[in-house]
């Protein structure tokens, strides 16, 4: 790099940075016949994915993975299962030691209960395990998995793992099986 | 002029743009209706109701279909790229968008060369996508809820699914969070934090708190964080500066809230019809305590 270009290089304040794979996670297969499979459906469905080797920190298994779209890993996962393929871990290419969120938090307003996942909230009737709202989160299919929830009971709703594509679908996914395990 | 782009729940909702009305409990753009229930829609409610209150032009509204494949997303973000350097905006508020950071960046370099670059509000996928970009101070205001500020405060999550544990189990000290999310430039220049309490912080820490009405149905309701958004973008846009702004829709957010006598089970269009009231009480009262 020349001098000139370092400083052409250097950020201002408040411009675009270099996070370029910080919305790309990694699958983890049990062997690499099952990588294959799953790149091979993946890129059938148009996916942007990528075979690649892991990263040190998740070198136990299969010595390739797949890097992915991390906002759409419900709707990826959705797809590999389907297949008989589903991938032993998934986890963001710049952490890959992160894991979901396993807190939830709990507000009682009497005749109702609300749980909250990471940024999804889940509000039933107790009465009737009603569902009457949803809230949070910020990926588009929220406001479709509200309009496909509310109104629907606990039983007859469809889960967010059917029908949500996203980060957020999953998160809202943790808080129905917890207001189901509750009610 | 306000802008909000965002996206409704559908995925043959075409991409349209134009001046955004209300009629009855739906919005109108170009020849589309959308029913307001939660979401960009609730956003684009909030300022126009607000905007009718101050006397101010209606907002302009992108809005495209998406249900979470982010086909639509990806389409609106192509759409601003193109169009955003030959708009003359004041003021720009970002919703829900699929979080995609090469989109973002394109997004950005356009609107950072742009002469006099408008105010820039982002909630929802796109605050999102602006911190996982590593982009947050190129905005003014960003408008989390508690969780959000987590996942703001937290460097290493791309994703507020992620968010570690250990500082989910710090909610109740918001000013800590506050502190690690700017420690960390993933914060923007000014953040309203709404919950149980409303915040207005800055680098500088907490400027604000407003806490009244209190009404602990609101937290459960689908949409009052995108009204909040809604009031706070119309506000800055009619020429208040963001603290007076952020601070003014705390509380017409929280008192038309107060207004709709609401339950868990209420649904935001009753709280947007109130707005108009809440607002114009609010600036009354600004008025009278200047």
């Amino acid at each position: 790099m020349s001098f000139l270009s370092f400083f052409k290089d250097k950020q201002k304040p408040g411009t675009p940075g270099d996070n370029g794979n910080v919305d790309r996670g990694i699958m983890v297969f049990e062997n690499t016949s099952e990588v294959i499979q799953a790149e091979n459906t993946l890129k059938r469905e148009g996916w942007e994915i990528r075979v690649m080797g892991p990263p040190p920190e998740i070198q136990s298994g299969c010595d390739l993975v797949i890097e992915f779209p991390l906002i759409e890993e419900l709707n990826i996962l959705r797809s590999l299962e389907g297949e008989g393929i589903p991938p032993l871990e998934m986890v963001p290419v710049t952490s890959p030691l992160l894991q979901p969120v396993d807190l939830f938090h709990i507000k009682d307003f009497g005749e109702y209960i609300m749980v909250r996942a990471a940024n999804m909230k889940l509000t039933v009737e107790k009465a009737t395990e009603n569902i009457v709202n949803v809230s949070g989160g910020g990926c588009p299919d929220v406001p479709y998995l509200a309009y496909e929830m509310v109104g629907q009971t606990l039983a007859d709703a469809p889960s967010p793992r059917e029908i949500g594509h996203t980060l957020c679908g999953y998160a809202l996914q943790l808080a129905f099986e917890e207001v189901k395990r509750r009610c | 002029m306000l802008a909000i782009a965002g996206t409704v729940p559908s995925e043959d909702f075409p991409l349209v743009d134009g001046k955004i009305t209300m009629v009855g409990n739906e919005i109108r753009i170009d020849d589309k209706r959308v029913s307001v229930n939660r979401g960009t829609p609730a956003l684009m409610a909030a300022a126009i109701k607000t905007a009718e209150t101050l006397g101010q032009p209606t907002p302009f509204g992108y809005l495209v279909g998406d249900t979470g494949l982010g086909k639509g997303s990806r389409h609106l973000y192509k759409y601003l790229t193109d169009h955003l350097p030959y708009s003359a905006l004041q003021t720009m508020t970002f919703h829900y968008l699929q979080p995609i950071v090469h989109w973002h960046k394109r997004l950005q370099q356009v609107i950072y060369e742009i002469k006099e670059r408008p105010t820039l509000i982002a909630d929802a996928g796109f605050m999102y996508v602006a911190k996982m970009s590593g982009q947050a101070p190129m905005y003014d205001l960003f408008t989390p809820d508690i969780g959000e500020l987590a996942f703001l405060a937290d460097e290493k999550a791309p994703h507020p699914f992620y968010t570690r544990g250990f500082i989910l189990h710090d909610e109740n000290r918001v000013s800590d969070l506050i502190s690690r999310a700017y420690d960390h430039n993933n914060a923007s220049r000014f953040l309203l934090v709404k919950g149980k309490q409303d915040y207005l912080a800055s680098r500088q820490g907490i400027l604000e708190t407003v806490n009244s009405p209190m009404e602990e149905a609101l937290e459960a309701m689908g949409g009052t964080g995108d009204t909040i958004t809604g009031i706070v973008s119309a506000l800055i846009d009619s020429g208040m500066s963001i603290p007076e702004a952020a601070v003014t829709a705390m509380k017409a957010n929280r008192l038309a809230g107060h207004y709709a006598k609401p339950t868990p089970a209420t649904q935001v269009i009753e709280i947007i019809q109130h707005i108009p009231r809440a607002l114009s009480e609010v600036l009354r009262a600004n008025v009278a305590a200047n």
